[in-house]
């Protein structure tokens, strides 16, 4: 028997669909209160196939096809989760979450505190996120501030496939209700993997491109059009630092004010909209705890407020894209 | 030995300690509703007084270890089960030493170490938590079972027919327990609740059976046979228990005359008294005489007494544990 460790695991090749779906592996493997339930999780393996070949190893008791009923696989799940499961509980696009959310916001994340710390509900959410899939507005929403703002959820938003197996096998092991949610664009994103155990903590942030000008804190997939401003950035002499927070709650604050302090200039990019969205929160952070250090205010980009539209050319322009992120940047070092 | 009724199974130990238990309710909540009136409780709170039989019934016939879901109007289920009633007075004015360490309040007490996962303030809304701790159950291979509380007015929550749907299509332990007390708050169910309300369940194939939730004898027996038969695989099952809250929805709700009459509430409580009726039994088979159910009572009065003070007493939690136990 090997003892796999982040260490000594060894890199390969996954898509971010193939990362999410070894955690799932290898912590149903691993631990035999783990169980997958959802709708088409089993045989159909999901919509987006990202759960293909879990139920012919783990069986339909583990990996459980259910009823198209959100709010009752998640109270469900909060149920198994206080009497010693771990529910890893699928809700295929992030816009159901809406009808999960009482079970989700005054059950799970509540339990804990109002029993005085007694009961836990070591449960994760699995939820989609993210526009410009042409599924217009009831299949393309962003809705993580919403659960992000309620004390008793912890928030995952994991931006590569590395991070995506790291973050979720932590998820799982957590005591608390993990809502984790996962961009729909990203599925055939591909990226190195460690084989084997990985252990990614909550609230810890990545530093995915070092730079010296310019922070840029992005989420979810907007680390990749954070990445390729970046790319853009760099030929016109402009060195951006793209850091991912990678988890909103809870939020690595110091590792955001850090960079900010050291480029003197931010940007946040997040897909939610922008009224009382997640870059807000994230914006507030960084003037906080920057503010002397900062040349400028924040500047932040997020999703138009508009639901997100079907037509093409009008749901390209409501979310960020790397012009516009370069742009911002050129902007606030004084070259735009 | 202990004698034994004829037909019901129930001895004399058994229908003595569901009066026990159904006095230690009548009596905690009338010190409840005190402690509204003289205002030494923060807030308000939902009396069970009326509905004792259906709590004490149905739990009787639970172990220790199964579990339950309880509702707004929870302190009955949260006695039948087994909790102490200091620890209870004490949540409920807000004391460190109560069962949520004050910060759950009348609505909110879980009793872990009793299978109690909870009185809940959504109604209908730990339907999923019942359902999901059966489902927990028949995955870890325990014989387990979860019985799910609830008043007649979850009757119109989607989420109880969610969960109804998926504990039949996996024949998951569960007995889920409607106390219709005629009442969603101020609102006559029969105005809010269209057809037979056992044909919900029904048309999911789950057993379904109505009781007079009045007659804690005839609520044990059927809850004894329906929770034997979810816990021996037969599936879930509802209970559906006909019974009356003899208070407003909550303590502060005093002038009820628009939604119901005086008669109707006087009629309940002279003919339909849970504990008068088992009483009168208790006497009639000889198995208790009245100087033994005022020994019960008296016994019982000093317990609530006792634990009353002991929460009058405790200390309120340190302002800085507010932060706490908001992540495990």
């Amino acid at each position: 028997m090997s003892t796999p460790s982040a260490v000594d695991a060894a890199p390969r090749t996954l898509t971010f669909a193939q990362a999410i779906n070894e955690a799932l592996a290898e912590e149903l493997r691993r631990d035999p209160t783990v169980f997958v339930l959802g709708e088409d999780v089993a045989e159909a393996g999901t919509p987006f196939k990202v759960l293909s070949g879990l139920v012919e190893e783990f069986g339909p008791e583990r990996v459980v096809d259910s009823p198209i009923s959100e709010a009752g696989i998640t109270g469900l799940g909060v149920g198994a989760a206080m009497t010693g499961m771990r529910p890893v509980v699928d809700i295929m696009f992030g816009d159901f979450l809406t009808l999960v959310m009482d079970q989700l916001a005054n059950q799970a994340a509540k339990t804990h505190y109002m029993s005085g710390g007694r009961l836990r509900v070591p449960l994760t959410l699995r939820t989609t996120m993210g526009a410009t899939r042409r599924s217009a507005a009831q299949h393309s929403q962003s809705l993580h501030a919403w659960v992000a703002h309620v004390p008793g959820l912890k928030v995952v938003l994991p931006s590569t496939p590395a991070d995506a197996k790291g973050l979720l096998k932590t998820a799982i092991r957590d005591e608390n209700p993990v809502v984790f949610i996962e961009d729909k664009m990203d599925y055939t994103v591909k990226g190195e993997v460690p084989e084997g155990e990985l252990e990614i903590p909550l609230g810890v942030a990545d530093v995915k491109r070092a730079g010296e000008d310019v922070t840029i804190v992005a989420t979810s997939s907007m680390v990749r059009v954070a990445l390729a401003a970046a790319e853009q950035l760099e030929s016109e002499g402009i060195s951006a630092e793209v850091i991912d927070p990678r988890t909103l709650v809870p939020l690595d604050r110091d590792a955001l004010v850090a960079s900010a302090q050291k480029t003197g200039r931010a940007i946040v990019v997040d897909e939610g909209h922008r009224s009382y969205g997640a870059s807000a929160e994230l914006a507030a952070v960084i003037a906080d705890g920057a503010f002397w250090s900062l040349d400028a205010p924040v500047k932040r980009l997020a999703a138009l407020d508009v639901p997100i539209p079907f037509s093409p050319p009008l749901e390209d322009v409501t979310v960020p894209t790397p012009d516009l992120v370069a742009q911002a940047a050129r902007e606030l070092c004084g070259k735009a | 030995m202990t004698a034994t009724a004829p037909r019901t199974g129930i001895d004399a130990e058994l229908a003595l300690g569901m009066y026990r238990r159904m006095t230690a309710i009548r009596l905690f909540e009338e010190q409840a509703n005190e402690l509204y009136r003289s205002a030494k409780m923060p807030g308000l709170t939902h009396l069970y007084i009326g509905e004792e039989a259906v709590a004490v019934g149905v739990c009787s016939a639970l172990r220790r270890d199964d579990w339950i879901t309880s509702t707004h109007r929870g302190h009955g289920h949260c006695l039948a089960k087994g909790a102490d009633p200091g620890r209870m007075f004490a949540e409920l004015l807000g004391k460190e030493a109560g069962y949520c360490r004050g910060k759950g309040g009348s609505m909110h007490i879980a009793d872990h170490e009793n299978g109690n996962l909870g009185a809940n303030a959504i109604v209908g809304g730990s339907a999923g938590i019942a359902t999901g701790a059966a489902f927990s159950a028949k995955r870890r291979g325990t014989d387990q079972v979860a019985v799910c509380f609830f008043g007649e007015g979850a009757l119109g929550q989607g989420l109880v027919y969610e969960v109804m749907n998926m504990a039949a299509l996996w024949s998951l332990p569960v007995v889920y327990v409607c106390e219709n007390n005629l009442y969603n708050e101020y609102t006559h169910y029969l105005e809010a609740t269209a057809g037979e309300i056992l044909a919900r369940p029904r048309a999911f194939g789950i057993e379904a059976r109505q009781v007079d939730g009045q007659d804690v004898r005839g609520v044990y027996a059927e809850a004894a046979e329906l929770v034997e038969r979810a816990r021996s695989g037969g599936g879930p099952a509802f209970l559906l228990a006909d019974t009356y809250r003899y208070h407003g929805h909550h303590v502060g709700d005093v002038d009820r005359a628009y939604y119901r009459s005086k008669d109707e509430e006087e009629l309940w409580r002279s003919d339909r008294d849970p504990l008068a009726l088992l009483g009168r039994w208790l006497e009639q088979q000889k198995l208790a005489g009245g100087d033994d159910l005022r020994r019960v009572e008296d016994e019982v009065r000093a317990e609530i007494e006792q634990g009353l003070a002991f929460a009058l007493e405790a200390p309120f939690p340190d302002p800085g544990q507010v932060t706490e136990d908001v992540y495990a």
